[in-house]
């Protein structure tokens, strides 16, 4: 496979069924994805959609139901955890307790059969990479949670694996120690050139640290692409819903051109939208637009194309208001609080709706 | 309180005192302070009122020491593994197979005990079918040696090695073995590397739980060994019985609570140091 040799790691048509008879349960269902050197991947999804299997998978805990894994061109589908070159952060670290600091860092260099200079060597430079160096001969218990996921980090990093595995490394750490270890790893990743593959089902750590991203639900990759792609153009509606807010507009093909179309929804809103799928004049079809790119503007009474606000909810950094469109149709639109105090609007206000050109994205579903 | 000294205080204190009094020749105590059962243990009072140094009871309680060792370790290398095949089962099939180590306990002993007589013994369920198919010409005759002892032994005292085992290997943290695997070790450097060091505390209480009353028991020596073989707790027990030597008896019973306690404590620093290491 010529194509699976240019990647650092290439999953083939991968399926993974665990049990069998009428109560097995298929966690991966004909996944593939390539994933290229050096780069920061992310597994994407909420709890139970794959993207853990997948991982242990390619760290060969668990033997796929089919397909093929390719690391660097190699096969390694059916290879022993410790006989691949990969290495994985566990989301509960996994440090071994009856170890010090510098052996639970040392230990895969020792399995290796390193002499014990080279690994002296190595693992005081890899202490130094994530700024440990002052707790060399600690035990794990020793160490607060923040401590122990940046030596679970070096355990891993020690070898220099071909491919690092993260498992929601972060989700055990508080929100500010979380938010300085995503810009930590994102430069670890950069400095120490190591393809990173990383599960969350944290869209903020996702969009912020990832080269590209995997969206995952239900054994199945939704839609693989840069941050910007996955928020900006989601291709479903599970991508659209899962990632940020949404508003899920039914509207109708008023007219095609080209690869635009041009769609009508209740309360005389009109987007124009390229088009996805096989559609044509006079389809329903779902669209959706983020809250933040609907800019409100205050309207009289009888200004066409105007609404009612429902609701308001003031949040800090911004203001959501429901608009009544129809009497069932509402919008959910975000305005930030540049001014002091409450929002621009109140309950009750009329407001019109504007939005740019391409900010509504036409969904496959 | 009154419950732990009428317990466990006052028949330590009876057996002490006794092992200082005189032996009364019909069984029970003559209330005369004496040292002559201590004396006893190492040396021969002969009918001149000489004293010669008499190794007998040393070599049983070197015999002692040494089956009961050869018992803790064998009932090491069976247990490990069996403990750690439990805990790679289902909740329900390890409850399961815990009830059936413990089952025994259920049953006398000497009955149990009875029943290796009849699987060694000559002619045996052992030997039958090896006769049977020609394997061995002649008996092996297992009954009534070192080897049939710690046979006893290690039967009698398996499921206090594997309880403590399978306890520690119980609250191992699976995700460390797979960690293990994941940074380059095989399964058996996983195993001495990982699994073993962890599970050391069961292993150590478990050496304890089968070393100890090893040293003292008497129904395997007596059964399997023929008696002839005699171990410290057979000792003790003749002192008790046939002999009508009870302060002896206390005599070697204190010595033996003494090497107990002393191991008991060495033990007990080293934990200390390593928890302490451990912190």
């Amino acid at each position: 496979m010529a194509e699976a040799r240019s990647n650092a790691l290439s999953v083939c048509n991968v399926v993974k069924v665990f049990g069998s008879g009428p109560g097995a349960v298929t966690a991966l269902n004909d996944v593939s994805v390539n994933i290229e050197a050096n780069e920061f991947f992310t597994l994407l999804g909420p709890s139970g959609c794959g993207k853990t299997t997948l991982l242990r998978l390619t760290a060969g805990f668990e033997q796929p139901t089919g397909g093929e894994i390719f690391l660097f061109g190699e096969e390694i589908e059916n290879l022993p955890p410790h006989h691949r070159p990969v290495n994985t952060v566990f989301q509960h670290y996994a440090l071994f307790p009856h170890m010090t600091v510098t052996e639970n860092i040392g230990f895969g260099l020792k399995m290796l059969k390193w002499n014990a200079s080279d690994i002296q060597a190595r693992v005081s430079e890899t202490l130094a990479l994530v700024k440990m160096e002052a707790f060399a001969t600690r035990k794990p218990a020793q160490m607060s949670g923040g401590q122990q996921q940046r030596i679970a980090l070096a355990r891993a990093l020690a070898p220099r694996p071909k491919v690092l595995l993260l498992d929601e490394p972060l989700s055990a750490l508080d929100l500010k120690l979380r938010q300085a270890m995503r810009q930590e790893l994102k430069t670890l990743q950069r400095e120490t050139g190591i393809t990173f593959i990383f599960v969350t089902h944290d869209q903020e750590e996702a969009l912020t640290m990832s080269d590209r991203i995997a969206v995952m639900s239900e054994g199945q990759i939704q839609q693989i692409g840069a941050p910007l792609d996955i928020y900006e153009r989601p291709l479903n509606r599970f991508v659209a819903d899962f990632i940020g807010d949404t508003n899920f507009i039914t509207a109708r093909i008023a007219a095609i051109s080209g690869s635009k179309a041009t769609c009508t929804a209740g309360g005389g809103l009109s987007f124009s939208t390229p088009m996805v799928g096989e559609h044509s004049k006079g389809d329903t079809v779902t669209l959706a637009l983020r809250p933040e790119k609907i800019k409100l503007k205050a309207a009289t009474a009888r200004a066409k194309g105007s609404a009612t606000i429902a609701n308001a909810t003031y949040l800090g950094t911004d203001t959501t208001y429901e608009i009544a469109l129809t009497r069932d149709v509402m919008v959910t639109a975000r305005d930030q609080n540049i001014a002091a105090g409450m929002g621009r609007f109140n309950a009750g206000d009329r407001v019109s709706l504007e939005f740019a050109a391409g900010s509504a994205r036409m969904l496959t579903d | 309180m009154v419950v732990i000294g009428i317990f466990m205080v006052l028949p330590m204190m009876i057996l002490v005192v006794f092992s200082f009094l005189e032996a009364d020749p019909y069984g029970g105590v003559e209330p005369v302070f004496s040292l002559e059962a201590y004396i006893q243990i190492l040396y021969e009072i002969d009918f001149d009122d000489t004293v010669v140094f008499n190794p007998i009871y040393l070599n049983i309680i070197a015999r002692s020491v040494g089956l009961a060792l050869v018992a803790t370790f064998g009932c090491l290398i069976l247990g490990f593994p069996v403990a750690y095949f439990i805990t790679r089962q289902s909740p329900r099939n390890q409850n399961m197979l815990l009830y059936l180590i413990t089952l025994p306990f259920w049953t006398n002993l000497l009955i149990r005990t009875y029943s290796w007589i009849l699987i060694l013994a000559k002619n045996g369920v052992v030997e039958q079918p090896l006769l049977a198919l020609g394997i061995i010409d002649d008996s092996l005759g297992m009954m009534y040696t070192n080897g049939a002892i710690a046979i006893g032994l290690i039967y009698t005292y398996l499921p206090l090695m594997v309880l403590p085992i399978y306890a520690s290997l119980e609250k191992l943290d699976f995700r460390l073995v797979e960690a293990a695997h994941d940074l380059y070790a095989g399964r058996l450097k996983v195993m001495r590397e990982i699994i073993v060091p962890l599970a050391m505390p069961g292993i150590i209480a478990g050496c304890i739980l089968v070393f100890v009353p090893s040293l003292g028991a008497f129904i395997a020596p007596d059964l399997l060994g023929g008696g002839k073989k005699l171990m410290l707790g057979s000792l003790i027990q003749l002192q008790f019985s046939s002999s009508r030597n009870w302060p002896f008896g206390s005599a070697i019973a204190v010595c033996l609570l003494a090497l107990v306690m002393i191991s008991l404590t060495i033990q007990a620093r080293s934990a200390g140091k390593r928890r302490a290491m451990e912190g």
